[in-house]
């Protein structure tokens, strides 16, 4: 179907609808322009009608945390989200083994905020890091990413499928930083260049309150500098950055990663008010006061503007990349079938036919091994 | 809203609490909502944030830009261009059609409109000769190969290997302006076929065009015998959502007055101190945005400013997926086998694979004994006119022997004839000598007396 023309933006007649005008807040839905504006339109009104169709979906996010036991990541789910949604799994009963392989465990919460509903998994990953012998930790952590990847997959080549795919893929992984203030463990940097190309990874340096600012600063700039040199791009990758307006914005996160954070569900009183923090005998360390600690500024990245983003990352990218990756993999046989098939059907081979000659079990194999190995 | 919420809390818990200044946290602490499997709702104990989730996803769509596609579909001189031109407000390109062509066709143009700060690129379908040929019967199938069309090009972009599903410009119709001629009686058989077969592809919007030429009486008769017309022949029109309660008061209200009678004008008139939008009789001037005259004014607020993104919504979660579905099973491709066990991906493939293969292996084999057959039939016709040519050449050969015999015989005879004449000659030359000898003297003596 050919178009014939495209338009953009005709000056004269157009330019009249480009008046910076207010949208007239008696023009909202369900009111009619009776002696209103005879050139408006509404089409903005579409920003609305998202908006309450947002509102009534709900959002769904799921977070990941990564580290050695002992970092406080519970307490820190805890904080970003003002609620228990992660249980702290220090085990003061000593006949509890530590776990001899890395559990994952994902919990999912329903919380609402000013009529915004939001369905949030935090997937927690006991026992990583905490063997002795830790090579090939990040391969259950992996395994689960790919996993949910390939649930979502499955579900959107179902011929029959559901309105709203649930969305269990992992959008943001936040790694736990021990702050010893020298420089990344090889463990970390392994860890970090394997999951920096399937998911968002957020650094944090954990308990941050057993560095000065000085050593803060100091750490920091090391972790920078080995992540540049390891080629690990963490959130907010510099590849996806859209304009030059995010790219301001963005480099100015880029400047503050890995954030140096303190988790607390203590509420204390200080100056008359009631906020989180953690009391030491040598003073009170505020959570949310950016002078104390960067919590403020993860909870504002994660949270407050870069949610979305975040999440569009996750879907647009990562799990396209996957999606490429496990299609070609199966196409050491036909190829993507729906979509090729009208092309098998019309011209009898298609280049990419291959001669496959295992059995369908030996290619399940082989695409098993594909998705583990990175 | 927040106080209803306290309340109910308080009616949960069922004691009162003291009443404590902290809107923010009262606002947090629900009463559990509805919930999803699995997931236990944890109240908030302060302010995230996250609210702001809304805002992040529309600052997005802003930027992103919208796309929204019409298709106006009616007969020739229904004033389909002057209404989108007055619907939003702009002169879009085109001259009035011709009544000639000869088949129904779809020309579509695209606009980036703006307005504050939303970008929209519109895309608006014209049927060019609809309902001017003289056997309309296939006046709809153009219509819904495009509408299939679009459907199919968005479904091979999803299913690529690798695809830009978020930068791909969506060409499929989100809603479909049916324009009915104001004739007062009821439906023509046209528009009941056309909109039964459009009727589960697209989201149908039926508007009755030029509606300044019924009056008001007539009016509601006609909507009636439209609407009862449309029930009973089972045609399946774009119904406004009434699931949210912020709109559906008023888009069950809309429901009502379905079809809408619209008139379209981009001339304006100049009524009491303002210039309207109107078209100017002789007895009287119709106003396009006076709700008494036509129904114009619901028709914009339904079509954008309320619904726009539920008809998008409905195309792509309905529509498109009663499409996709079809396309796909008639690809042979099912989820389930019939022991309904789930299909994996992988077997499906494979299975698919070796279908083909076994056909392809199938048709060349068919092909090898088609040749082989071919070779042998061309070989026998060969053979054939070899012999039929040694044949001929035989015939020939006899022929041309007869014809030598009979030359050799003739010749034969023509020298046993010249043998003869000869011996004839000698004998009688013979004779003539003898006779010449006898009487040669008095020949000679002739001759003498001759040379004398």
């Amino acid at each position: 179907m050919a178009w014939h023309t495209v338009f953009p933006l005709l000056p004269p007649v157009l330019l009249a609808m480009c008046w910076p005008r207010p949208s007239p807040p008696s023009l909202m839905m369900g009111e009619r322009s009776h002696a209103g504006d005879f050139s408006y339109v509404g089409i903005d009104a579409i920003l609305e009608q998202m908006r309450r169709k947002a509102m009534k979906q709900g959002f769904e996010l799921n977070i990941m945390v990564v580290g050695q036991s002992g970092l406080g990541k519970s307490t820190l789910m805890n904080t970003l989200f003002k609620s228990k949604v992660s249980r702290k799994s220090a085990q003061p009963n000593p006949e509890e083994k530590i776990p001899q392989t890395i559990e994952i465990k994902s919990i999912s919460h329903d919380i609402e905020e000013k009529g915004v509903r939001m369905k949030l998994a935090v997937i927690d990953t006991p026992g990583f890091g905490d063997q002795i012998n830790n090579e090939n930790c990040w391969q259950p952590i992996m395994k689960f990413i790919n996993d949910q990847y390939e649930a979502y997959l499955q579900e959107e080549i179902n011929i029959d499928r559901k309105k709203r795919i649930p969305d269990s893929r992992v959008h943001c992984c936040i790694y736990f930083i021990p702050p010893t203030g020298h420089c990344l463990r090889p463990l970390d940097v392994e860890f970090m260049r394997r999951l920096s190309k399937v998911v968002n990874i957020v650094p944090v340096i954990a308990k941050a309150d057993t560095l000065t600012l000085e050593e803060r600063d100091d750490f920091k700039q090391t972790i920078r500098e080995e992540l540049r040199a390891n080629g690990i791009d963490v959130y907010p990758q510099k590849e996806f950055d859209e304009d030059a307006e995010d790219r301001l914005i963005n480099d100015k996160i880029r400047e503050m990663i890995p954030f140096a954070v303190v988790g607390s569900d203590q509420e204390y009183q200080v100056n008359g008010k009631k906020i989180l923090g953690r009391k030491t005998k040598w003073g009170t360390i505020e959570v949310e006061n950016i002078a104390h600690c960067e919590f403020a500024y993860l909870r504002d990245l994660l949270i407050r503007t870069h949610m979305q983003n975040i999440k569009d990352i996750t879907g647009s990218i990562h799990y396209e990349m996957y999606r490429v990756r496990r299609l070609n993999e199966s196409n050491a046989g036909p190829g993507l079938a729906p979509g090729q098939a009208p092309t098998l059907v019309s011209a009898h081979t298609n280049g990419q036919t291959k001669v496959n000659g295992g059995p369908p079990n030996g290619m399940a194999a082989q695409c098993e091994v594909l998705t583990h190995e990175m | 809203m927040q106080l209803l919420s306290y309340n109910i809390f308080l009616l949960n818990h069922g004691f009162r609490l003291r009443y404590q200044f902290e809107p923010i946290s009262m606002t947090a602490a629900n009463v559990p909502r509805c919930i999803g499997e699995g997931a236990r709702a944890v109240p908030l104990a302060g302010h995230v944030g996250f609210d702001s989730m809304p805002d992040q996803l529309v600052n997005k769509s802003v930027n992103h830009g919208f796309c929204f596609n019409i298709l106006c579909v009616g007969e020739t001189g229904l004033g389909k261009s002057t209404l989108m031109d007055t619907l939003f407000n702009t002169k879009f390109e085109g001259e009035p059609t011709q009544h000639n062509q000869p088949g129904v066709q779809l020309k579509s143009n695209t606009y980036e409109l703006q307005e504050s700060n939303v970008r929209l690129k519109l895309t608006v379908v014209n049927t060019v000769g609809f309902g001017d040929q003289i056997n309309k019967e296939d006046s709809y199938k153009s219509i819904v190969e495009f509408i299939d069309a679009q459907f199919e090009a968005y479904l091979q972009e999803e299913l690529k290997i690798k695809r830009t599903l978020h930068s791909y410009h969506d060409t499929r119709i989100h809603a479909c302006l049916y324009f009915i001629a104001p004739t007062g009686h009821s439906l023509k058989s046209l528009d009941l076929v056309t909109m039964k077969k459009l009727d589960s592809k697209v989201n149908i919007i039926p508007i009755i065009a030029k509606s300044d030429a019924i009056s008001k009486s007539e009016l509601t008769k006609f909507k009636i015998k439209i609407t009862s017309e449309l029930v009973s022949n089972g045609v399946q029109i774009y119904q406004f959502p009434t699931d949210d309660e912020t709109v559906a008061e008023i888009n069950s209200t809309m429901n009502g007055h379905l079809p809408f009678a619209v008139v379209g004008s981009t001339e304006e008139v100049k009524i009491g101190n303002k210039m309207v939008k109107a078209r100017q009789y002789p007895w009287g001037t119709v106003q396009v945005e006076n709700e008494n005259h036509c129904d114009f004014v619901k028709l914009r607020e339904m079509l954008i400013r309320v619904n726009m993104e539920d008809l998008r919504e409905q195309t792509h979660t309905s529509h498109y997926e009663l499409y996709r579905r079809c396309k796909l099973e008639e690809m042979g491709f099912k989820d389930t086998d019939p022991d309904c066990k789930p299909f994996s991906l992988q077997e499906t493939y494979e299975a698919k694979r070796n279908e083909f293969m076994g056909e392809l292996q199938k048709k060349e084999e068919e092909m090898r004994q088609m040749f082989v057959q071919r070779v042998k039939e061309k070989e026998g016709e060969l053979k054939e006119a070899e012999k039929e040519l040694h044949e001929k050449f035989d015939r020939l050969k006899k022929l041309h022997q007869d014809e030598k015999k009979k030359l050799e015989d003739k010749r034969k005879s023509l020298d046993d004839e010249l043998n003869m004449f000869k011996q004839k000659k000698t004998a009688a030359e013979l004779l003539l000598n003898q006779a010449q000898q006898a009487g040669g003297s008095t020949t000679l003596k002739r001759d003498k007396e001759r040379k004398k």
